[in-house]
This record gives C-alpha cells, sequence and structure tokens, in this order.
C-alpha cells in the first residue's frame, strides 16, 4: 500500500474515530462533578472497613486484587516473552571478545559516578519507603518497585558494565521475580482455604494510619514490590547484554 | 475546561495513530502508541475528577472531599501494562533490525525464515 493511499484511509477513520469520540464525551458526566457512586463506596469501604488510608492501594490490593492478580501476571509473562525475544541467538555464539571488554573498562566521569554512587543509598531509601508504605501514602509496589530498579541501574551510570554486572547476579533476580508473582497466587489461595474467597483478607486489619494495618494489602505491595524491581532488573540486564556484548556485530543477514 | 480536557484525550489518541501510520522507524512506531495509550491516561483522571477535591490518601489529614479512587487505580493498571508492552516491542524491534538490518516498516515486506 503506498503511502499516500495509507494516509487516506488513517484520515477516513480518524474522522469517524473522532465523531464517536465527540459523540461519547458529549454523553460523559460533567467534568468536575460532584457525583462519584463508585468512588465514595470505594472511599467508604478502605477507610471504615479495610483501614487502608490509602485509598487507591485499598482498590488494587483489596477490592480488585483480583484484577491485579491479573495484571501482576500480565507483567509476569510480558517479561518472559522479552527474555525468549533477547535470548541469544545460535549465530550469536561467537561473542565479540573485544566489544565486551571494551564494555567493561568503560567508566564515566569521576563527578558522575560520584553523584552515581550517593544517589544510589538515597533512591534506594526512597524505593524501599514508598514499597513499605503503600498502604498508607500514594505509592506502593509498582512504583517502588521501579524506583528500586532505577536505584540499580544508576550503578551502570556510574561504574559502567563492569560495576552493574557484578552488582546485580541476574538469576537470583530472575528466581525473586518468580516468587514475587507466585507469592501473591499463595495468599490469595490462603485467603481461599481461610475465608472461602480468594485474596481475601487473612491478616489483622489493625488501625486507620497504623504502620501494620489494612490487612493484606502491604504483604501484598511488598510482594509486587520484589517482582517489579526484579522483572525490570531482569528485562534491562537483557538489554543492557544486547547492547554491551552482541550489539556491535553488524546484522549479518540481508 | 470539559472541553479542553476530552479534546486533548482525543487529540493525544489520533496523533498517535497518525504518527504509527506514518512511521519510518519501529522504536517511533511504539512511541506513538504510548502516545495513544497517553490519552486513556487523560480521559480516566478526567472523568474521576472532582471539583474542589484532594487525593484520596487518608493518612495524615482527613480530606472531606477526595477524588475519585477507582479511576486512579485503573489509571495504575494502565501505565503497568504499557512500560511491559512498551519493553515486549523494543524487543521485538531489536531482533527485528538483528534479522533484517532495517526498522523501517516500510521496507520490511518480506517474509523470511
Amino acid at each position: 500500500m503506498s503511502r499516500r493511499i495509507r494516509l487516506g484511509v488513517f484520515a477516513v477513520g480518524a474522522c469517524a474515530v473522532g465523531t464517536m469520540l465527540v459523540i461519547a464525551f458529549t454523553g460523559l458526566p460533567s467534568f468536575g462533578t460532584q457525583r462519584h457512586p463508585y468512588g465514595d463506596r470505594a472511599v467508604h469501604m478502605s477507610v471504615h472497613k479495610q483501614t487502608t488510608s490509602n485509598v487507591v492501594s485499598s482498590v488494587n490490593f483489596d477490592q480488585r486484587a483480583t484484577d491485579t492478580l491479573g495484571e501482576e501476571f500480565i507483567l509476569f509473562t510480558a517479561v518472559v516473552g522479552t527474555l525468549v525475544l533477547l535470548r541469544e541467538l545460535r549465530e550469536e555464539d561467537e561473542r565479540d571478545e573485544s566489544q565486551e571488554k571494551r564494555q567493561i573498562a568503560a567508566r564515566g566521569l569521576p563527578s558522575t559516578a560520584l553523584v552515581s554512587y550517593v544517589m544510589l543509598g538515597v533512591t534506594t531509601l526512597v524505593g524501599l519507603y514508598v514499597v513499605a508504605h503503600g498502604h498508607l501514602s500514594p505509592g506502593g509496589g509498582f512504583q517502588g518497585g521501579v524506583v528500586l530498579a532505577t536505584a540499580i541501574h544508576l550503578l551502570y551510570v556510574g561504574g559502567g558494565y563492569a560495576a552493574i554486572r557484578r552488582a546485580r547476579p541476574v538469576p537470583v533476580y530472575e528466581i525473586l521475580e518468580a516468587l514475587g508473582a507466585g507469592g501473591f497466587v499463595v495468599l490469595g489461595l490462603a485467603g481461599t482455604l481461610l475465608t472461602g474467597d480468594l485474596l481475601a483478607n487473612v491478616l489483622p486489619m489493625g488501625r486507620l494510619g497504623d504502620i501494620l494495618s489494612g490487612g493484606d494489602v502491604e504483604l501484598l505491595n511488598l510482594l509486587v514490590g520484589v517482582e517489579v524491581a526484579s522483572a525490570f532488573i531482569v528485562v534491562l540486564s537483557r538489554f543492557l547484554e544486547q547492547y554491551a556484548v552482541v550489539g556491535a556485530r553488524r546484522p549479518t543477514t540481508r | 475546561m470539559r472541553i479542553l480536557l476530552f479534546c486533548c484525550a482525543g487529540w493525544l489518541l489520533l496523533i498517535g495513530c497518525y504518527g504509527m501510520v506514518t512511521s519510518r522507524n519501529i522504536i517511533h512506531t511504539v512511541i506513538s502508541l504510548v502516545v495513544c495509550q497517553s490519552s486513556t491516561y487523560l480521559i480516566l483522571l478526567g472523568i474521576g475528577y472532582r471539583s474542589g477535591a484532594t487525593a484520596p490518601v487518608y493518612s495524615d489529614t482527613t480530606p472531606s472531599k477526595v477524588v475519585d479512587p477507582v479511576v486512579q487505580a485503573l489509571c495504575l493498571t494502565d501505565i503497568v501494562v504499557s512500560a511491559t508492552i512498551i519493553a515486549l516491542f523494543l524487543a521485538l524491534a531489536l531482533q527485528t533490525h538483528k534479522r533484517h538490518g532495517t526498522i523501517d516498516p516500510d521496507e520490511l515486506t518480506a517474509l523470511r525464515g
């Protein structure tokens, strides 16, 4: 299909979609409306029944925890897919040793390294805080996990490929990722065994605002935090490997 | 305000699609898809907004009015899915480049064993 025809088809489709969007938007409740029936009920459930002061966490890890279970496995499957795609192909068996050595020897500026190492501690602390307070304040396992994965990659900025390869045993994180995903299921099944409902709270609810409150929400957050951090580390390790070890070779086919 | 928000969301969706249709580079295609997806964040958060309300968090204060937490949770799901999809597509782009030596979608016409 030539680009001109393709643009024409797109223009027709875009007009149709645009018209439908306008019709749909005019039927929506007005912006800033005071009437949020689902939101009000979710807030009431969270604050009065589930003692989770971060209502968004309560929705994600308690009221709609089954959806989050599915979401977690979307993440898990995508990571497995990425790993399969980025595995070393047969013809890449002979690695470019000199390129690998060069990458390992490459370092940033000393000032960059200093800032990275200082920020490594700060970022790790922030990540742990965000995961550990997921039920109390904005944040949680998904957000904190990404922050933690970022922290480890500051090592790459500061110390190059050698530093991050030393500090990050990838098989360990592969196991941790599986444990995070599996732990979510185990905790969910524990709810089934004890109360009859999947992902029902099995831990005590505590008092609103306490660090030990909200039933399962915080434990689930920790598991998700472990999974997300490991997933990002594992995926980025494959991309870095492709860049550092395989990437320098010119494509052979074609 | 409402018009502005929803126009912006619709524009993001369509401009992202335009980017995908005219793309000359698979990485550019992936970024266009992300732009498309951003429109859903805007719509979700826009639907959940309540005038004069604050974040649905009751840790230090007890706000009298909070925005809808359900759509915020949906938005989080949306962002997580978006991030994983980007990783998957970029891995695909990398392998495409390795096998075919190009990442221009127009040049990727023939099947190859």
